[in-house]
């Protein structure tokens, strides 16, 4: 088994190290007008990080991006809990979700502009609506996939209302709803940087579009090398505890 | 329909009506939103002058190609990785923290590679797309039940025939999945794209109308855009229904 993992991660250390002469040979083939070469690039990044330039714009993507967070997943799950547990809601309520997810939705971002104003909420509402949806769709499938046993045990036992959903629904289909959460988090992570590309004055996804305008291909690149690691680390951490949650359910 | 189809169609209209009623009696503002008969109003004429006619063709086609490159290349990928141990070790890690890095950060550095025209909005649509689907591909030819090879072994079945017979019809309702995504996903990447920067396109018109305060207008398109998405999205449940109840039997 160990070797097994030693393997895996010297295949994953040569697809790595492959992507990084691609992305030397693509510096090689279009030159500094389109893209930074990888080493320029990470050094690049870490200065933005450690310049205190940046950090009020870091600080502003970073609130409303949690602030994004807390709407989506408490909505979400909320949501998803009630309308999961009382079945006809769920017939009437699931292919609408699923419809109204489909619906590509930067179509609505000048409503949501008009009706929130430029600044932090709209980003911060538009950051939820991209997460909040899958996360309720997700929370309505654990919820209606629950063993039915677990159910009439909890029937038997004569619990209320409230006794069935905090000691019954809710262990049981946690690991389905954190799986939710994880796929919440990255959509709403590209919510929220996509609402700070149009209207706002902060935040990174600002700062990504100012350098767009501005044709700063150092800036560009260093950007998306923080938000994709950034990604990157935060989705591998939920992603391990995902695994967790599954093995003991 | 069933009778959750017409409480679903019943919750629709009644949102509407309240959304009118609102809108009507001022208490949304006109600047805000206009009342959806209005919109609808405005959609009907925007069909009708066919004054936009090369933007709905533009956006159209791309989504098309999007759709086709997504579908195809994310089911060869997902066989490729399911077939080939070695590239699915490897690449798994990706895979699975694929999804938390928005592909709308790549969107600059294509335009300076490519120019501004349809081929950039078309690869990050399909950076969108074909991940879902090649992941679906891969999920669902594992969870083909061992047990139907067998069978298939014992009836001397040939090797085409049991992908053709077998192994795709029990994979299928996984597949359909990934293509509805890779769908949903191409819209959203060409209309994302097209929102951002774009010389035309159903995207590019409404954020055009957007910033000269022509809400009508604005309206009218985002609830064309709607239909359409709800129309293909549709059309698709409808036949992928049709085709697994046949397999079914």
């Amino acid at each position: 088994m160990n070797r097994m993992n030693v393997r895996r991660a010297l295949y994953t250390a040569a697809f790595l190290a492959a992507l990084l002469i691609l992305w030397q040979a693509m510096y090689a083939a279009f030159g500094p007008r389109v893209l930074t070469p990888p080493w320029t690039t990470f050094v690049n990044a870490w200065n933005m990080l450690r310049m205190p330039d940046y950090w009020p714009d870091i600080a502003e993507s970073v609130r409303a991006f949690l602030i994004a967070l807390a709407i989506a997943f408490g909505l979400g799950m909320v949501g998803g809990l009630l309308i999961g547990v009382w079945r006809a809601c769920a017939e009437v309520f699931e292919p609408l979700l699923v419809n109204i997810n489909t619906v590509p939705k930067v179509a609505l971002y000048p409503v949501i502009l008009l009706i929130f104003g430029l600044g932090m909420w709209s980003k911060v509402v538009f950051g939820a609506l991209h997460g909040v949806i899958p996360i309720m769709i997700s929370t309505i499938g654990a919820v209606r996939n629950v063993n039915p046993i677990y159910v009439r045990c909890g029937r038997t036992m004569h619990l209320t209302r409230g006794q069935m959903l905090r000691r019954i629904w809710v262990p049981a289909c946690v690991p389905e709803i954190f799986s939710g959460l994880r796929l919440g988090f990255s959509l709403t992570l590209l919510g929220t940087i996509f609402g700070e590309f149009f209207a706002s004055q902060k935040g990174v996804g600002f700062l990504l579009m100012n350098a767009i305008d501005l044709r700063n291909i150092p800036t560009i690149m260093s950007l998306i090398l923080i938000l994709v690691v950034f990604a990157v680390v935060a989705n591998s951490a939920l992603l391990a505890v995902d695994r967790k949650l599954h093995r003991q359910a | 329909m069933t009778r959750y189809g017409w409480i679903r169609l019943g919750i629709v209209v009644g949102a509407g009506l309240v959304l009118e009623i609102l809108c009507r009696a001022n208490i949304v503002s006109r600047l805000i939103m206009i009342p959806p008969s209005e919109m609808l109003a405005s959609a009907w004429k925007i069909l009708a002058t066919g004054e936009m006619k090369n933007d709905f063709y533009f956006s159209l086609v791309n989504i098309a190609f999007a759709i086709a490159l997504s579908v195809v290349g994310g089911f060869l990928t997902g066989l490729a990785i399911y077939s080939v141990p070695l590239l699915r070790s490897t690449l798994e890690p990706f895979l699975t923290s694929y999804s938390a890095v928005p592909p709308i950060v790549f969107y600059p550095m294509l335009i300076v590679i490519f120019g501004l025209n349809r081929i950039p909005q078309i690869i990050i649509a399909v950076m969108f797309g074909l991940v879902p689907m090649a992941m679906n591909t891969i999920n669902g030819l594992y969870r083909i039940r061992p047990v139907f090879l067998k069978v298939g072994r014992v009836h001397r079945v040939s090797a085409l025939a049991s992908v053709f017979r077998i192994q795709l019809p029990a994979a299928a309702p996984y597949l359909f999945v990934g293509v509805t995504l890779a769908v949903s996903y191409s819209v959203i990447g060409v209309i994302s794209t097209e929102f951002i920067l774009s010389a035309s396109g159903i995207g590019h018109q409404i954020s055009f109308a957007y910033d000269n305060y022509d809400n009508r207008t604005m309206y009218g398109l985002v609830v064309l855009l709607l239909a359409i998405a709800t129309l293909l999205n549709s059309t698709l449940r409808y036949y992928s229904q049709r085709m697994l109840q046949r397999w079914a039997r």
